[in-house]
């Protein structure tokens, strides 16, 4: 039997991984919409929109949970990050408010005019900037050393996170969220070319994260080496890595067959083992040397309520997003002509 | 301007600016919602181009009000990490219930508003009622967490430190358990009158159109049950505050000595050399009768209170003052609304009355912030009463007048750009001739 904190340690894992899934994938559609190019850029752009329409509200809220979990169950790693992260903390949130602003004025405005091409490139623009900020954010609580009472404001506040490694997972995080959104694409249309120019897209992408997923791991040797240390001195992070490997490669050679359903299947699995990679090596760290998820922890009451309120949470939420996510994207796929 | 007045600012300015969307896209799911059900009941296709014009501006306001809720959530720990450490693990589990209350909210207004097509419409109202009820219960538990940080409970103090913490406890704490109607009506009343007022100005301008009429109804009779029920809830909460802290109440009503048989007081000036209010108007043994129900009653005065501890007085009365008359105003204005449909039978016909709608439009929005002004700055020094001042609640980074401006920039940026969309949705809205246009084209379909 696992004790509150791990348990609530692994409901956050469970819950990022969620969001890569969900929310990382509509702002890797951002990236798309950036990138639309030729003659069916505005099919590529409606097929975009149509998919995150009624799902990305949904979606973005996995990471006001994974927030919410943060401060009641570890609230000291909570305080420790919002210090020492502050100003990529600031432009993550920042990216947030304006890539969904800019959806929302887009889709929901009562008329369709020229100023609706401007929302368009906010939405995609800004897309670009929260999942390379989460990438960074998770990069500096990896690398950890976060100073006590640092002398300047560079040492304080910019050195956590102005380095190598979480700058190279801030960009891998980007292209992984951006390989998703393709795999799921892909299967949102009937629409033979549209179908083509994402499976070009995807597969491109794929061998990009692969080729970022092993920069991240040799910086990793020396910017972040007690993840190194637990992903090549074990058992599991040699399966785990395999497995990320397995997955890669499947997911490519499925895209090259058109077999897209298998091909997201692959896709899913992949990043969420790399997720998880990343989790099982981090444990019990929230941020190295310093904070664990034992000395970070609430009173034994609290993780107790957080962990019931979470648990009737879970029972009232996943039948509700089974029934979401089965009446928009079960059935009938869009024609996009 | 120094740190802490920088993070306060920012804090400040991002939940003045939450606020507004999180009401509006807690009460305009029910008009929605109400207008389905009309058109559910009647058949009249009039009701059902309501609910599609309001959901699309129901869905700009929450999802704006989605974002900037975030951002609060985020800048808890960035702005106040000192506070967040105390309170999280005795508030936390509030916010918990609130995500999940939010992650039904979402789901559910996704169906809603995309589901047209592709549920049966009893499932669609159904969607648009979780809609409803589960805006209601994050925005109860909101408030209620806001309300411990005005009667802190559910801990004991243990060298400096919170111990024997109960979450059920803290959230059910004496002033957030009135703060949360007070607030829920606020969203009802605030929503229902703003819309009301839009379609009051177009009725003037276009008279007899049915869509305005039937909009104007349905927004009107939410806007007023609320505006009749708010001051109840507010004498409630008046109460409550009298009882558990008193030197806010002090300040809220102008009291500066204790006495037996208070006057209510009207207006007023706080001349800070002088500790005394200028230019006030009486009304004789008021607030005694108000508060304990006895014209002899005692009420505490604010000197009884070390300087230190009180706060900002001239700011926190002025902005109650103005909360309780916009509640006033509004009230009246609902009860001429009674008074004309009982009369009546109808309540756009009164030029006088729809103009006088026009002019409240904005009433509600602004009790609102005064209301939120008065109680957050009435708390003040405090972050949690009595026990953590917020100058040490301040995250110790430097600069927080950077993400300020920065963020000043933007909020303002997104107001005009809402302002401008609403003005669009307005204009858009359909004139006498192609509502009978609609309605005969969805009767040959």
């Amino acid at each position: 039997m696992m004790g509150y904190e791990a348990t609530l340690a692994f409901v956050l894992l469970v819950s990022l991984t969620f969001y890569a899934l969900m929310g990382g994938a509509d702002f890797g559609a951002g990236v798309w919409h950036l990138l639309a190019r030729g003659s069916s850029r505005r099919d590529q752009h409606r097929l975009i929109g149509d998919a995150l329409g009624p799902i990305w509200e949904v979606n973005h809220v996995w990471l006001i949970l994974i927030v919410t979990i943060l401060f009641t169950a570890f609230p000291k790693a909570y305080v420790q990050i919002s210090i020492t992260l502050h100003i990529p903390l600031t432009l993550l949130v920042i990216g947030i408010v304006l890539r969904g602003s800019a959806f929302a004025f887009r889709h929901y405005d009562v008329k369709d005019d020229e100023i609706h091409v401007r929302w368009d490139q906010l939405f995609a623009i800004s897309s670009l900037i929260s999942p390379l900020l989460l990438g960074v954010i998770i990069g500096a609580m990896t690398v950890g050393h976060f100073p006590v009472n640092s002398e300047s404001f560079f040492q304080g506040y910019v050195s956590p996170w102005i380095q190598t490694f979480p700058l190279i997972l801030g960009i891998f995080t980007l292209s992984l969220f951006a390989y998703l959104a393709a795999t799921y694409l892909l299967l949102e249309t009937n629409n033979a070319q549209l179908q083509e120019i994402f499976r070009k897209r995807a597969i491109i992408a794929g061998l990009v994260v692969g080729f970022l997923e092993e920069a991240v791991l040799i910086l990793g040797k020396s910017g972040a080496p007690q993840l190194w240390g637990e992903l090549q001195y074990s058992l599991w992070g040699a399966c785990l890595q395999l497995g990320v490997g397995g997955f890669a490669i499947a997911a490519v050679w499925f895209l090259l067959t058109r077999r897209y359903w298998w091909a997201r299947t692959c896709a899913i699995l992949q990043v969420t083992m790399t997720i998880w990679a990343w989790g099982i090596a981090q444990f019990p760290y929230l941020v190295p040397p310093d904070l664990t998820v034992f000395n970070a922890a609430a009173p034994e009451i609290t993780l107790q309520f957080i962990t019931a309120a979470l648990f009737l949470g879970a029972l009232l939420l996943f039948p509700s997003l089974f029934y979401l996510f089965r009446i928009f994207k079960g059935g009938q796929k869009a024609q996009h002509e | 301007m120094s740190n802490l007045l920088a993070a306060r600012s920012l804090m400040a300015m991002a939940l003045g600016f939450h606020i507004i969307f999180a009401i509006v896209g807690m009460a305009m799911p029910l008009l929605m919602v109400l207008a389905e059900w009309r058109w559910l009941r009647t058949k009249e296709e009039v009701y059902l181009i309501i609910a599609k014009r309001w959901a699309k501006g129901t869905a700009i306001f929450f999802a704006i009000g989605a974002v900037t809720g975030t951002v609060l959530s985020f800048q808890l720990g960035l702005l106040w990490p000192r506070f967040m450490e105390w309170a999280g693990p005795i508030i936390g589990p509030a916010f918990a219930i609130e995500g999940f209350a939010f992650f039904t909210e979402a789901i559910f207004l996704g169906i809603y508003l995309y589901g047209w097509q592709k549920v049966s419409p009893r499932a669609h109202l159904a969607a648009g009622g979780v809609v409803v009820i589960s805006g209601i219960v994050s925005g109860v538990v909101v408030v209620m967490a806001n309300g411990w940080m005005n009667t802190p409970t559910g801990f004991t103090l243990l060298n400096g430190l919170p111990s024997n913490i109960d979450p059920i406890a803290a959230l059910l704490n004496p002033s957030g358990l009135l703060q949360a109607p007070h607030m829920i009506l606020a969203a009802f009343a605030a929503a229902g009158f703003a819309v009301a007022g839009i379609h009051a100005f177009l009725l003037l301008r276009q008279q007899g159109n049915v869509f305005h009429q039937a909009a104007f109804t349905i927004a009107l009779t939410v806007g007023c049950v609320s505006a009749i029920l708010q001051p109840l809830s507010g004498d409630f909460l008046a109460k409550r505050v009298a009882d558990f802290q008193p030197l806010k109440l002090a300040v809220f009503e102008g009291q500066v000595h204790t006495e037996k048989g208070a006057p209510f007081r009207i207006g007023g000036i706080w001349n800070s050399e002088q500790e005394a209010f200028d230019y006030v108007l009486e009304i004789p043994y008021a607030l005694s009768l108000m508060l304990h129900l006895d014209p002899q009653g005692e009420v505490q005065g604010l000197k009884d209170f070390a300087k230190e501890n009180w706060p900002p007085i001239g700011i926190v009365r002025t902005a109650f003052q103005i909360m309780v008359l916009i509640g006033l105003i509004m009230m009246s204005l609902a009860l001429w609304a009674a008074w004309l449909a009982f009369k009546k039978r109808n309540v756009f016909e009164s030029k006088t009355f729809l103009k006088a709608m026009v002019l409240a439009t904005p009433l509600g929005f602004i009790a609102t912030e005064a209301g939120w002004v008065a109680t957050e700055v009435g708390r003040q020094p405090w972050v949690i009463v009595g026990y953590l001042k917020t100058a040490e609640a301040v995250t110790p980074m430097p600069g927080v007048i950077i993400p300020f401006i920065f963020f000043a920039g933007l909020y303002t940026f997104l107001t005009c750009i809402v302002i401008w969309l609403m003005w669009r949705h307005v204009l858009a809205s359909p004139t006498q001739l192609d509502m009978m246009r609609n309605v005969k084209e969805a009767k040959q379909a």
